[in-house]
């Protein structure tokens, strides 16, 4: 028999802090596979989150840096400035990109930065007790809106792919989901698309990843995965959003 | 013929494979791991296909495929 599924090179041998069902593993795997495929891992740079994957260098194979809550883009802007033949990927929950880190976003993709942004949406704080993100459902309860997100009081959810999307310096964007088998190989290839738009020089991409949080969804994480196609696509819609 | 092994101690019992399988060859194990969860574990090698579905899904990338 030959062994025809194992650990990916640039994924360490490493016990992941993550919760059952979180769909952060997932994400982090798929980043390796790729970097492992296009045979890039020694001309790699990730920059870790704030947030749940704060300790992602613990779990990649190749180098991975850190910055402050939300500016990971900034941060990505001076390094790939600097070493422009790298592959550099920042790695970003919701909170870290819609909310405090709003601004690096919209301005690194406004710039057309050559860089990637794997944008993992799960719609809460993970990391800090499953508070509101801007990404949250309307009606879904969290830590701080414990009756649910009501429109008027905290607005609407932020389709931040979609806003980015009419930025002219984005040239690729798309939305997929770790939520089923079909969903991971959709989200490796988009992963593969976005990181191979870099290495042709080409500007900004980002993949947005719909990913299970269901300790602050309050669901199993079987039920996590009915959320997610009942009710999150409603508001998320998958597909490519801009370089069709 | 095909089989996965899974390692026991890494599973967190989040059930993904077992959904995802469509052969039902996977369920959770009686027994406690370290953790303190019923991991998954690889029941029927006659049914598996080694689609590598379990293995694609699984958050813990503790699950290989043999073909
Ligand atoms: C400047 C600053 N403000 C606030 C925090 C607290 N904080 C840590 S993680 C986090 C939110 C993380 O949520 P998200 O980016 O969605 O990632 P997740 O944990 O869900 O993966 C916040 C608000 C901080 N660490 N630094």
């Amino acid at each position: 028999m030959d062994k025809v599924f194992t650990r990916p090179n640039s994924l360490r041998d490493a016990e992941t802090h993550y919760c059952a069902g979180c769909g952060h593993g997932i994400v982090h795997r798929l980043v390796a596979e790729v970097i492992d495929e296009m045979g890039l891992r020694e001309r790699t740079i990730g920059i870790a989150p704030v947030g749940c994957a704060v300790l992602a260098y613990d779990y990649w194979n190749f180098d991975v840096t850190e910055a402050a809550h939300g500016r990971t883009p900034a941060v990505a802007t001076g390094i790939k400035r600097v070493l422009p033949d790298r592959l550099v990927f920042t790695y970003q929950g919701d909170g870290d990109l819609a909310a405090i880190g709003t601004a690096e976003t919209v301005h690194a993709a406004n710039r057309g930065e050559d860089i990637s942004i794997i944008f993992v949406n799960n719609g809460v704080y993970g990391m800090t007790g499953g508070q509101m993100a801007p990404t949250t459902l309307l009606e879904q309860k969290t830590a701080t809106t414990p009756t649910g997100r009501d429109l008027k009081r905290d607005g609407a959810p932020l389709k931040i792919s979609e806003m980015l999307a009419v930025l002219d310096g984005a040239v690729y964007i798309e939305r997929t989901s770790v939520h089923s088998p079909a969903g991971v190989n959709k989200t490796k290839k988009a992963i593969e698309r976005s990181f191979q738009t870099q290495m042709d020089k080409k500007g900004f991409s980002m993949v947005e990843i719909i990913s299970p949080c269901p300790t602050y969804w309050g669901l199993t994480p079987r039920e996590s995965l009915k959320w997610i196609e009942e009710r999150i696509f409603k508001t998320y819609p998958l597909g490519v959003i801009k370089g069709k | 013929m095909a089989k996965i092994t899974i390692e026991k101690d890494r599973c967190k019992a989040c059930e993904f494979c077992i959904i995802y399988c469509k052969k039902g060859a996977i369920k959770l194990d009686k027994k406690l791991n370290k953790r303190g969860v019923h991991p998954a574990v690889f029941i029927d090698p006659d049914k598996c296909t080694g689609c590598v579905m379990c293995a694609i899904i699984c958050p813990e990338c503790c699950i290989e495929v043999f073909k």
